[in-house]
């Protein structure tokens, strides 16, 4: 436990103190009535915990997500009350669905105000309930130590996730003895359960008695850090694993017992082989619908291990028969020395297989398409080539965020930042930005569509006060392509709604003093992708691609994923 | 199949807690039969008892969604085999119904109900059993003109085991000091 200290500061001042005591260094927020004694002591601890301003709250919340996803750190935003706290719901229930641990914030307004619908009140707490971790009412000074040593060991400990805390302005101007001691237990609150080797020792059994074991990671692997100890799994047992949409990056995308993505434009092997193996061994990863397609033809064959920890998550969607409550990195470390080293060849050559089919009829004309028009496909796979898989890929939603899963390459843990659970357009930019900042060193990419981008463009602004070196490629179909796949394939070509009218992104760029180029043929292409990777400070690429191609594989929505179609 | 299960929870008495787990429900568009919230044998512990019809498999669910929330110790749910359970329902009659005839006292003899306040406008007879009981009781004295009706939630305890809060709570200690 870290030692106590004591002074009299006001409840802004505390705030402040307490990121600092927390390891805060970024924090992204906009002002307002309700915050605006926080705002004075931001700007007295500025040298110790740097502010970004946003340009729209939403920007906030996402850019701390981004940060926070590239970093492992809990992301910090800081809004002020009604419409200020309205505003980042988005990211909050983002952030709960993909397990992103944030603090958010949030000025309320003085005490004796509550409840009386005063200038731009909103029930935050009820707002938020649904959709946070925890959420806590600070009405008085003293109750901020505690809060917020709480808000940040709930968001950070077990399962991650969004806190709220709804600062009343009267709790920001009090004066108080400011005493600090971060919180490591809850009594109500057990965030890791502790391993039963009982059920290690059973899930063991059955993985060396599988004939056809199959693993498969999500996100869970890289919030307790077990990326060593799953390569380590999976080269011990020969075990062919595939990555869920946010496992990405959690293994060498080129290790040979990496099969590729499940999901519904998932890779093909991934997703026909969860119904043919024996042991299906889960880890760190929820069982999403886009992952299972229909539950109830979903690996029917097969003994269910199922790694997670949270307990909620176990039977939820798919029962397990061995069920290992913990942290991933711990249980994946007792179940290495149990397990018995082995090979899968030929089991693993099924899935190369597969790999070949699909890139007979899929990948080879997405990544070295033959046709006239460029295609998001190629775009990656250049980027992904001039970057050498050393890049943090963020992506927005739909066409584009479905190819770059397919095609960026990784090396690196944390490489891939991407709005899953709640598949938010206009997460791209924002999140990009948070994850430059949080990795200044790293090469930041974020691939978004022409429609999402326009969802949060005024962070360009931020991205141009801050210099903020991001790298952003608009794949542009003039079409919200995803919705119009689906009109294509399911609702006989009526596109209602779909096409874009767009501005000019390249002078939207440079009214913002931002480099800016425009590629519409392939022979400009790899060109301007070198452009962009050497410039220094943020670029934005535009990359006219065709209009009407289609992302595939397809799971059909309620489909088996046996059922998934290579063509249309 | 549906059928009726009593969930209960001892959490912390926190404000905004009821709502937390209402909302539990409510997404799933689960309907809440009877809710009872009173503080448990341990002070500062509140304990919950919902009433819920509904499949076991949505039911476990549930329960394992309440014990997720921060504030809530240890949710469980069971059947109503398994619990000894009680209502208590107040039901307010004319005075001069009873007084007109001995019908309504001997109602009140056969159900095992009690007066508890009687005026020269009204009289309120209490009685304490399963909702079949209380509304029979409720339909026998409607007869002669219930001015006033209310049963609360449902209280229950387990047949077994028994409930140890506080070696729960020690364990919990124990549990907490073992996690690094
Ligand atoms: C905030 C929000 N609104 C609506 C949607 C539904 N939606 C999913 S993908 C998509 C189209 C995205 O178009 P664009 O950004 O141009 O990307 P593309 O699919 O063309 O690559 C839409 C509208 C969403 N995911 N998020
Ligand atoms: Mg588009």
């Amino acid at each position: 436990m870290t030692p106590a200290i004591q002074q009299k500061v006001n409840g802004a001042d505390a705030i402040l103190k307490v990121l600092i005591k927390e390891g805060v260094e970024t924090v992204f927020g906009y002002p307002g009535g309700a915050v605006l004694p926080l705002y004075d002591a931001i700007m007295k601890y500025h040298h110790k915990v740097h502010h970004v301003l946003v340009r729209h709250e939403q920007g906030a919340v996402h850019a701390a997500q981004g940060y926070s996803r590239a970093t492992g750190k809990v992301g910090v935003c800081i809004v002020t009350s009604g419409p200020g706290a309205t505003n980042i719901i988005t990211g909050i229930a983002d952030a709960m669905m993909d397990s992103t641990p944030l603090v958010c914030v949030i000025g309320q307004v003085v005490a004796p105000l509550l409840g009386t619908d005063a200038f731009q009140e909103a029930d935050v707490i009820g707002l938020t309930m649904p959709i946070t971790k925890w959420n806590y009412q600070i009405t008085s000074a003293d109750e901020i130590p505690e809060a917020m040593a709480k808000a940040f060991y709930i968001a950070r400990s077990g399962r991650p996730g969004p806190v709220v805390l709804d600062v009343s302005k009267t709790a920001q101007i009090q004066e108080f003895d400011f005493h600090y001691e971060r919180c490591n237990k809850i009594r109500s609150y057990v965030p890791v359960q502790n391993l039963r080797v009982d059920k290690i020792k059973e899930a063991a059994d059955l993985i060396n008695s599988a004939n056809k074991p199959y693993l498969l990671f999500g996100n869970g692997v890289i919030i307790s850090g077990a990326e060593k100890e799953l390569q380590q799994f999976v080269e011990k047992t020969g075990i062919p694993a595939a990555w869920t949409l946010l496992g990405l990056s959690a293994m060498d995308t080129d290790h040979p017992l990496n099969v590729g993505m499940l999901g519904m434009h998932g890779n093909y092997g991934p997703n026909i082989k969860t119904n043919e193996c024996d042991v299906l061994i889960a880890v760190g990863m929820r069982f999403d619908d886009r992952v299972t397609g229909d539950v109830k033809t979903y690996a029917p064959q097969a003994k269910v291990i199922h790694i997670e920890v949270d307990p909620a998550e176990i039977d939820k969607i798919i029962k397990a028969d061995v069920a290992i409550l913990g942290d991933a990195k711990k249980a994946l470390q007792k179940l290495i020395e149990f397990v018995k080293p082995n090979k899968h060849d030929e089991w693993v050559n099924e899935f190369k297989e597969c790999y070949k089919i699909e890139h007979k009829k899929v990948i080879k004309k997405d990544i070295y398409p033959t046709k006239k028009e460029l295609t998001m496909g190629e775009v990656v796979r250049l980027v992904a080539e001039k970057v050498n898989g050393d890049a943090i890929a963020v992506t927005d939603v739909g066409q584009q965020q479905m190819i770059a899963s397919r095609y960026f390459k990784f090396k690196q843990s944390r490489s891939f930042i991407s709005s899953g659970g709640l598949g938010t357009m206009g997460f791209g930019v924002p999140a990009a930005m948070g994850a430059k900042l949080g990795q200044p060193n790293r090469q930041v990419i974020a691939f978004v569509g022409d429609g999402g981008f326009q969802m949060t463009l005024q962070e360009l602004g931020t991205i141009s006060q801050y210099q903020i070196g991001v790298k952003i490629v608009i794949l542009n179909n003039n079409y919200l392509g995803m919705v119009r796949q689906w009109q294509q394939l399911f609702f006989d070509k009526r596109y209602s709604f779909t096409h874009l009218q767009n501005p000019d992104f390249i002078k939207l760029a440079e009214a913002y003093s931002i480099n800016a180029r425009k590629v519409t043929k392939r022979e400009d292409l790899a060109g301007a992708i070198s452009e962009m990777i050497d410039h220094q400070g943020p670029y934005l690429l535009e990359v006219v691609v065709e209009k009407e191609d289609n992302v595939f594989p397809m799971v059909p929505a309620g489909a088996s994923v046996s059922k998934i179609i290579l063509e249309p | 199949m549906n059928q009726e299960f009593i969930i209960s929870a001892f959490t912390e008495n926190h404000i905004g807690l009821l709502n937390r787990i209402t909302i539990i429900f409510t997404r799933r568009k689960i309907n809440i039969e009877s809710l009872t919230v009173s503080e448990s044998a341990l002070a500062g512990i509140s304990k919950f008892t919902i009433v819920v019809n509904d499949t076991q498999d949505k039911v476990s669910k549930v329960v394992k969604q309440i014990d997720k929330l921060v504030e809530v110790l240890k949710a469980y749910y069971h059947t109503n085999e398994e619990m000894i359970y009680q209502e208590i329902a107040l039901y307010k009659v004319p005075t001069e119904a009873l007084t007109s005839s001995n019908q309504i006292e001997s109602l009140v003899r056969q159900y095992n109900a009690r007066i508890l306040e009687v005026t020269s406008d009204y009289t309120v007879i209490e009685k304490t059993g399963k909702k079949e009981e209380t509304q029979e009781l409720f339909e026998r004295l409607n007869q002669f003109g219930v001015l006033q009706f209310n049963r609360s939630g449902r209280v229950a305890i387990t047949r077994s085991p028994i409930e140890r809060l506080s070696a729960f709570l020690k364990d919990r200690d124990k549990l907490l000091a073992s996690i690094e």
